[in-house]
């Protein structure tokens, strides 16, 4: 054997347990966890296939198309809220003001902390007889609400606003970073043309920044699908099921309630619309490469 | 990443309408952003008649740390009166060897992949990183199960195990697109000296890849500090990390809520992630930007 080729062998052999991963921790598990949805598993797995039943059973689920509206409403308002909040932080950030490492310092924070961190912090803040609710009604201002933990109505949202607390610090960054890489020509361009600032960072920046704003949505869309101690740290799902997301339907279908099919069902579905959400974005990257290369 | 951070802005101008509003709309996320901490702190350090009174920006009466010390030691989780401390100590044995052996697979792999360009290696990356995307529901169950059959499951080892499993993409991807930036001449010159592979990973790669170990590290380090559904799921009740811990604390607390100390647990929880933070600041939006912009 030649050196050449036994060195390659120290390749193959550095990346087996890569292999291993992939193989049987990654697609092996999915095609477990698949062939189990095709099943009538309740506590334990068996092998009597029932075919689409659980899946049928699954939407026929209440909880399951609330926990799904959830997801939808959440995802988008807590992935836009994101991305307009970060926009604009990075935006105000880059017009050179003092201070501005404290400000980023400052706004970035909140991401460094776990879910359930920031949905325990936004618990007492919400807290309806302790927290800011009383504290400003104390102030005069009697009418004032700031109960959305335990409001049917509210709960959602408020989900929602630890959620953009927690993450309008990443897209700053990648925000801020994307104009800092833009050319200086292009503002002194604009300028002479009189072109008012929010228009540049709207009509000019903006656009530029497609790339870097794409990888922060598909990352926070991914935190959205897993969406798990958030809910479970802020709200518990409640009040009634006002915040049941699928990640924690699965949970507690699949160790505690002893629903495997439905869970594995359930599952499923949840993988089918990361693909759903994933596939456009790397097709459209993929289209905007191609472009760009051709036009060159 | 940070070096593009410059300013690149035009200068500004004298004090105008739009230069006031710039820094009353800062101002204001200033208090959106700090105020949650700010509150946290100083609930933390009251008396439970200063929480009674119901005035959330009021300072404490003075510096008051027995809720400290009762979250670290003391506050109950159902009948268990432990404090965090345990959670503590199992989330470091938890996350530092889970951090190690996840940063060092992720720099073989990436080493081997990028100079090496072994057959199947784009495949192999190609999966590791649509692996990245797949939510945790989809391996839960039968991980369980193949855990439990190797005598794993609810163990130390097993956590960890899970932990550097699915940490692998988002360092391998790392260090790969680390390495495509290094000169390949420098690996054809070791080459042509006769190294073979581990010797150039060992003395040319790894030594010359210090600032992506020190971002993987701590990447890696606050994501499985911060975890919550694996630990809950794999770590079993002795190992149960500290995020599980607080969440039990404060979320199944029966009879009077203590909510100074809810609040200094929940604190505690936080402070090795933000000290992380503080202290290495640039380096964590580096590798925030780094693991963000996926290959």
């Amino acid at each position: 054997m030649s050196r050449g080729k036994w060195r390659l062998r120290a390749a193959q052999l550095a990346l087996s347990p890569t292999w291993l991963t992939v193989v049987l921790v990654y697609l092996g598990t999915m095609a477990w966890t698949v062939t189990l949805s095709f099943t009538n598993s309740r506590l334990l797995p068996n092998w009597d296939f029932v075919g689409l039943a659980q899946y049928a059973r699954l939407f026929g689920t209440a909880k399951w198309t609330l926990a799904l509206q959830n997801l939808v409403v959440f995802g988008v308002l807590y992935v836009a809220g994101c991305l307009v909040l970060g926009f604009l932080l990075a935006a105000a950030l880059d017009r050179r003001v003092r201070f501005e490492s404290a400000f980023r310092t400052l706004f970035l924070y909140p991401y460094a902390m776990s879910f359930v961190v920031t949905g325990l912090i936004w618990q007492w803040l919400m807290n309806p007889t302790l927290g800011l609710q009383p504290t400003v009604q104390d102030w005069g201002w009697a009418g004032f609400r700031f109960d959305w933990v335990t409001s049917r109505t509210m709960a959602l949202y408020a989900v929602v606003l630890a959620g953009i607390w927690q993450g309008a610090g990443l897209v700053m960054v990648l925000a801020l970073a994307g104009m800092r890489g833009i050319d200086a020509e292009q503002w002194r361009a604009a300028r002479i043309d009189g072109i008012p600032v929010w228009r540049v960072y709207l009509s000019i920046i903006l656009p530029q920044l497609g790339p870097a704003l794409a990888a922060a949505a598909t990352l926070l869309s991914m935190g959205v699908i897993k969406t798990y101690d958030l809910v479970i740290a802020l709200t518990k799902g409640g009040p009634g099921s006002a915040t049941e997301v699928p990640a924690k339907f699965i949970m507690d279908n699949m160790f505690q309630r002893q629903n495997l099919g439905l869970a594995t069902a359930a599952a499923v579905v949840l993988l089918l619309s990361v693909i759903a959400i994933v596939v456009p974005f790397r097709y459209a990257a993929y289209i905007m490469a191609k472009r760009r290369a051709g036009a060159l | 990443m940070s070096s593009a951070l410059l300013q690149s802005g035009p200068a500004p101008r004298k004090i105008t309408i739009g230069r006031i509003g710039l820094y009353a709309f800062l101002l204001s996320m200033v208090v959106f952003f700090a105020l949650p901490l700010f509150v946290m702190v100083i609930t933390s350090l009251k008396t439970p008649e200063e929480i009674r009174m119901a005035r959330i920006f009021a300072l404490p009466a003075g510096l008051n740390f027995s809720a400290w010390a009762e979250a670290w030691s003391g506050a109950c989780a159902g009948t268990a009166c432990n404090g965090v401390e345990a959670g503590f100590w199992n989330s470091v044995k938890i996350t530092v060897p889970a951090v190690a052996l996840s940063v060092t697979l992720g720099a073989l792999n990436g080493y081997a992949l990028s100079f090496w360009r072994p057959r199947g290696g784009k495949i192999l990356f190609a999966l590791l990183m649509a692996g990245a995307l797949v939510p945790y529901q989809i391996f839960l169950y039968p991980m369980v199960r193949v855990l439990a059959g190797l005598s794993l499951y609810n163990t130390l080892p097993g956590i960890v195990l899970v932990h550097v499993l699915f940490g692998l993409p988002l360092v391998t991807l790392l260090f790969r697109n680390y390495f495509v930036t290094l000169p390949i001449e420098l690996f054809k010159a070791a080459r042509i000296d006769g190294a073979g592979f581990w010797r150039i990973f060992g003395e040319i790669m790894l030594p010359m890849s210090v600032p992506m170990i020190v971002v993987a590290a701590m990447l890696q380090f606050t994501g499985i500090w911060n975890d919550f559904l694996l630990g809950l799921v794999f770590a079993g009740p002795d190992n149960l990390p500290m995020t599980v811990q607080l969440n039990n604390i404060v979320n199944t607390t029966t009879g009077t809520r203590q909510y100074n100390v809810d609040m200094a647990a929940t604190m505690l929880t936080a402070l090795v992630p933000l000290a992380i933070y503080f202290l290495s600041g640039r380096w964590f939006v580096r590798g925030i930007a780094a693991g963000a912009v996926k290959g």
